[in-house]
């Protein structure tokens, strides 16, 4: 084995190998950078490329890419509040205060060691147990699998803010949202409404970006200004290297975490970022920090999340279970390569295996190495008059999300959260909770189904279920001392906070909008009232339990005492209130929702180059020439990543009428 | 003079009949796809097997059209491929620069009447179809030990880990159902390997994998005794029957094991219902289509580049993992596939759609 391995790195170090790494590296990391866009994207412009490679440097390109993205996403992470991929959301939290005290170089440098580490820490135990995985793996059976899902949602406790009934009702509402589609058990249709793109569900980086970037770009319009307010202090990366080195064990244990969830075939791993950094506020002595720019809230989730594509490895090439998109992609790579995944890849094929390995160290070293030459230069960005910066924020998100399935309900869906979302934070609902909701609520429902068909209910009784049950139950206690609110700042369910003064009515906003949870929580009971029993059931129970939870926080909004936890409106108690220059709350939902209409009407491409004029001359008063420029500049960047992944643009209603050439037809 | 005469009045002849012939089309002058951009449109998102499969075969058709054009591969997922194939059919020009990719995932609807589907495949023809296989198998836990043994299922509780019941799958729920096995399809798999991860937990009893997969991945196991091969689904003949698929010559055919179960060879509107889908989702499961209306020459310029690429040093070296070992077919034998591939009687339609409503609550007149 160990000849294998240095057989293997051998292989791996000529010239060829690792220049064709670095290109798959490079790519990654600007891949990473783009909001929204990940590893999906990244592989199918790379996949044309692979035709007549040999099958190491292919590996170690597609490799490369892969590893790569959950490094450079901390960029925008850190500096504009924007989660670069799915995978670093989490690391939003306390790396963009970070970012705006001028501390950027130091959370983007913190974040990139503990990727490194993570990553390396994945390649190591990918060689330790890949020999020996396939019957841990096989351990895991549909009743672990759902009590996994269930150890996921507990993290919902620890993130749901300073009110438990906003967290259970968010989370509810993203269980449900993402039971949207056909039932894992018959197929039917669920809350399609009449709607074709419902029909396969919301993708979780329509979710992702309407959730948390809509609400961000908005928020930063408003201020008008530069993100970070004062001048950056120093390089700040030896700073970033002790916030990691002084919380080694907690990205040892993160890293461990990211790694056994992305192994586990069927989890996904998107949530992983979120365990991880629930992990960190349960465990961590001084809590009180979190969500304020501490360190430790930026090294938890970036430990976690590169040490998940090492364990992902494992059961795609064991099995040829891809556990995550960006890993099927992978393993179509691989067949187009010639090689089929199976047990053969632990025994006459341990070379590749190892040489996939060696690959994936290699190219985490090359990442966080280009990403921290890179810091300081990219963090000038957060310098720069945030007007300027918003239209190409706007554009990448969009076009990230119509990556999803190149539908113009990929557009409206995002709008529609957007606004969600912006209610969200300004009312202080937990969107971390909605999202775990909804990434687990597939899993949740599936694995359970499954489990009572294949063990009856005495599933209950199985010692990995059991096991992972108590694991759950001290989560959720752990969960329930240490509750973060939306933007991770510890907080105390008991303490009421200084509540503005006012009339009962300054109340009247966010009562509305918990009637409007209310609704769609009805909506959704009534629509699985529909359905037969087994479709039924899941959507039905969790809207039971998210009107419960309504039920309870109600009559607190109404009539709780001034300065009541459940009690939040930025608009009346935020930071921004009563500061000079900040425009509307809707501002940026305008603009966004201008380029959604304006795509409907005449196609994406055109309606984004009208876009960017307006905005620029209207919005951010450019002069003319800096507009064209930067339109031009915009125009050519998205037509040339379009053309690469041979997309054809969303089209409008005057396409229908009208035959026109690519890029606007 | 008259010679002279005689001569010109051949040449203006010979000039004539020169043009009339190229007016009338022999296919090589004509097509020429010089610097044009082909579109092989695929109702699936990236990564998944009809991904695969077009971006095997893309860059050797692009080698092989006259012209050399590029060929792209646009994924267009949503609806179960209906989205992508719905958009091809009324969007996509006859003149060869368009080219859908269906998989059985893109005929059962269509087969079943399923109210999303809004193409016909009638209207379309077929550039080459690749066809493939698969082998069921069971686990020794029981009874049985060989095919031999088959009878030994007859009254077992057998469950088995299924897509959904208009997926794939479908065409073992309705080949065990047609055999008399009590079968409880567990729901919800995302994909055959995820089916056979569940076997080998101990979850399900009775599975089947497509050829290439239980090649590398089932073998093993019977060679360790923890599965049991039971038949494949068969190929089709020259002739349009099911026969013994030549890469399992040691394991009968679906025909032959319901045979040997039941005494008779199979027959009937249930077994015709079967074959139906067992034709949408094996031998005729991925096919490549050009738009309605698309002239001959180039449907003919398309045949001969799939049928070229076949001797290329790339193809040969990659088949294997990408089509199993089941070859690319065109022209006649493509069209015989496609037709019996896109065929069902209204009646077994309305008795396949009325069980799956009765038995699994499917409901398609949403």
């Amino acid at each position: 084995m160990a000849d294998t391995l240095l057989a293997a790195l051998s292989a791996l170090m000529t010239f060829d190998h690792l220049l064709y790494m670095l290109i798959g590296v490079t790519v990654g990391l600007v891949i990473g950078v783009i909001p929204g866009l990940g590893g999906i994207a990244g592989l199918s412009l790379l996949m044309p490329f692979l035709y007549g490679m040999d099958d190491i440097s292919a590996l170690a390109m597609l490799i490369g890419l892969v590893a790569v993205i959950p490094t450079s996403d901390t960029f925008s992470s850190v500096l504009m509040g924007i989660p670069g991929s799915s995978a670093s959301q989490a690391t939003v939290l306390d790396g963009f205060p970070l970012a705006r005290q001028g501390q950027a170089a130091r959370a983007l440098s913190a974040a990139f060691i503990s990727s490194m580490f993570g990553g390396i820490f994945g390649a190591v135990v990918l060689t330790g147990f890949v020999v020996v995985a396939r019957p841990l793996i096989l351990m895991f059976g549909s009743a672990e699998l759902f009590m996994l899902a269930l150890f996921g949602l507990s993290m919902v406790a620890v993130l749901a803010g300073r009110s438990l009934a906003k967290g259970l009702a968010a989370c509810a509402v993203g269980l449900l949202i993402g039971s949207i589609g056909g039932a894992p058990a018959t197929g039917e249709f669920r809350m399609t409404f009449g709607m074709g793109y419902l029909y396969d569900g919301i993708p979780l980086v329509v979710i992702g970006l309407g959730l948390f970037a809509v609400p961000e770009i908005s928020d930063l319009l408003r201020r008008n200004a530069s993100i970070s307010d004062r001048p950056p202090l120093g390089s700040g990366w030896a700073k970033g290297f002790r916030d990691w080195y002084s919380n080694i064990w907690l990205s040892i244990r993160c890293s461990g975490m990211g790694c056994m969830i992305g192994a586990i075939p069927g989890l996904g791993g998107s949530v992983v970022d979120w365990i991880a950094y629930g992990h960190a506020v349960q465990t961590c002595k001084n809590p009180e920090n979190f969500g304020k720019g501490d360190p430790r809230g930026v090294v938890a989730p970036e430990s976690a999340n590169n040490a998940m594509q090492g364990g992902a490895l494992l059961p795609t090439m064991l099995f040829g279970i891809p556990g995550s998109g960006s890993m099927a992609v992978f393993l179509g790579g691989m067949v187009l390569l010639g090689m089929e995944p199976g047990p053969a890849m632990v025994t006459t094929n341990l070379d590749v295996t190892y040489s996939v390995i060696w690959s994936l160290a290699l190219a985490n070293v090359m990442g966080a190495g280009i990403c921290l030459l890179l810091a300081i230069p990219i963090s000038r960005l957060t310098q720069i008059r945030f007007p300027l910066l918003a239209p190409f924020m706007i554009t990448l998100i969009c076009f990230a999300a119509f990556q999803a399935t190149r539908d113009i309900g990929d557009l409206l869906a995002l709008l529609s959260l957007g606004l969600l979302g912006i209610l969200m934070k300004r009312f202080a609902w937990p969107r971390p909770a909605m999202l775990i909701g909804f990434v687990l609520a597939p899993q949740s429902e599936t694995y359970l189904y499954q489990a009572v068909q294949f063990y009856d209910w005495s599933f209950v009784t199985r010692p990995g279920v059991i096991i992972i049950g108590v694991l759950t139950l001290a989560s959720v206690i752990f969960g329930i001392r240490k509750r973060v609110d939306d933007t991770g700042h510890v907080v105390s369910a008991s303490k009421d906070t200084d509540e503005h003064e006012g009339r009962w009515t300054s109340r009247a906003p966010q009562i509305i909008f918990a009637l409007m949870i209310v609704g769609l929580l009805i909506a959704g009971l009534k629509d699985a009232l529909d359905q037969s029993f087994l479709a039924a059931v899941f959507p039905a129970s969790v809207a039971v339990v998210g009107l419960a939870m309504a039920l309870w926080l109600l009559p607190e909004l109404i009539a709780g005492h001034r300065g009541h936890v459940s009690h939040y409106d930025s608009e009346l108690d935020g930071e921004t209130v009563g500061k000079a220059g900040i425009g509307g709350l809707w501002g940026g939902a305008f603009w966004i929702g201008g380029l959604v209409l304006a795509s409907a009407l005449i196609g994406f491409y055109l309606a984004m180059i009208l876009f960017f004029v307006a905005f620029l001359h209207v919005r951010a008063r450019a002069k003319p020439l800096q507009t064209l420029i930067m339109t031009a500049a915009a125009a050519a960047f998205i037509l040339l990543i379009a053309k690469m992944l041979s997309l054809n643009f969303p089209s409008g209603l005057a396409q229908s009428y009208l035959d026109l050439p690519w890029p606007f037809r | 003079m008259t010679d002279f005469k005689m001569t010109r009045r051949k040449a203006l002849g010979m000039a004539l009949a020169t043009a009339g012939a190229m007016m009338t089309s022999p296919a090589w002058a004509e097509v020429d796809f010089s610097g044009k951009t082909i579109e092989w449109i695929i109702p699936f998102s990236a990564g998944g097997g009809s991904d695969t499969w077009a971006r095997f075969n893309a860059p050797l058709l692009s080698k092989y059209l006259p012209g050399q054009p590029t060929v792209v591969v646009v994924n267009e997922p949503g609806g179960g491929s209906t989205k992508g194939a719905n958009l091809f059919a009324v969007r996509a020009k006859p003149d060869g620069l368009t080219l859908l990719g269906t998989s059985g995932s893109t005929q059962f609807p269509y087969l079943l009447g399923d109210p999303r589907v809004k193409y016909e495949y009638k209207d379309w023809k077929i550039a080459m179809a690749a066809p493939t296989g698969g082998v069921v198998y069971t686990s020794p836990s029981t009874g049985v030990e060989a095919v031999a043994d088959l009878a030994k299922l007859k009254g077992q509780k057998l469950t088995y880990a299924s897509q959904g019941a208009t997926s794939l799958d479908l065409v073992p729920l309705l080949g065990f159902k047609l055999m008399g096995l009590d079968v409880q399809h567990v729901f919800g798999f995302k994909g055959r390997g995820d089916g056979r991860l569940a076997f080998e937990r101990g979850e399900t009893n009775i599975d089947y994998q497509t050829s290439s997969a239980y090649i590398k991945n089932v073998q093993p196991l019977v060679e360790a005794g923890q599965a049991v091969p039971l038949f494949s689904w068969g190929v089709l003949d020259e002739a349009g029957t099911i026969v013994r698929d030549p890469n399992f010559p040691d394991i009968p055919s679906f025909p032959e094991a319901y045979e040997m179960l039941t005494g008779m060879a199979p027959e009937g509107d249930d077994y015709d219902a079967f074959v139906a889908f067992f034709i949408a989702g094996f031998p005729a499961q991925k096919m490549a289509v050009l738009p309605k209306g698309t002239p001959d020459d180039i449907v003919a310029a398309f045949n001969a580049a799939f049928e070229t690429m076949k001797q290329d040093p790339e193809y040969l070296a990659n088949k294997q993992a990408v089509l199993g070992s089941y070859e690319q077919v065109t022209g006649g034998k493509a069209e015989g596939l496609f037709e019996m591939g896109t065929t069902i009687s209204t009646q077994n339609r309305k008795n396949v759609v009325d069980m799956l409503g009765a038995h699994y609550g499917v409901k398609l007149g949403e």
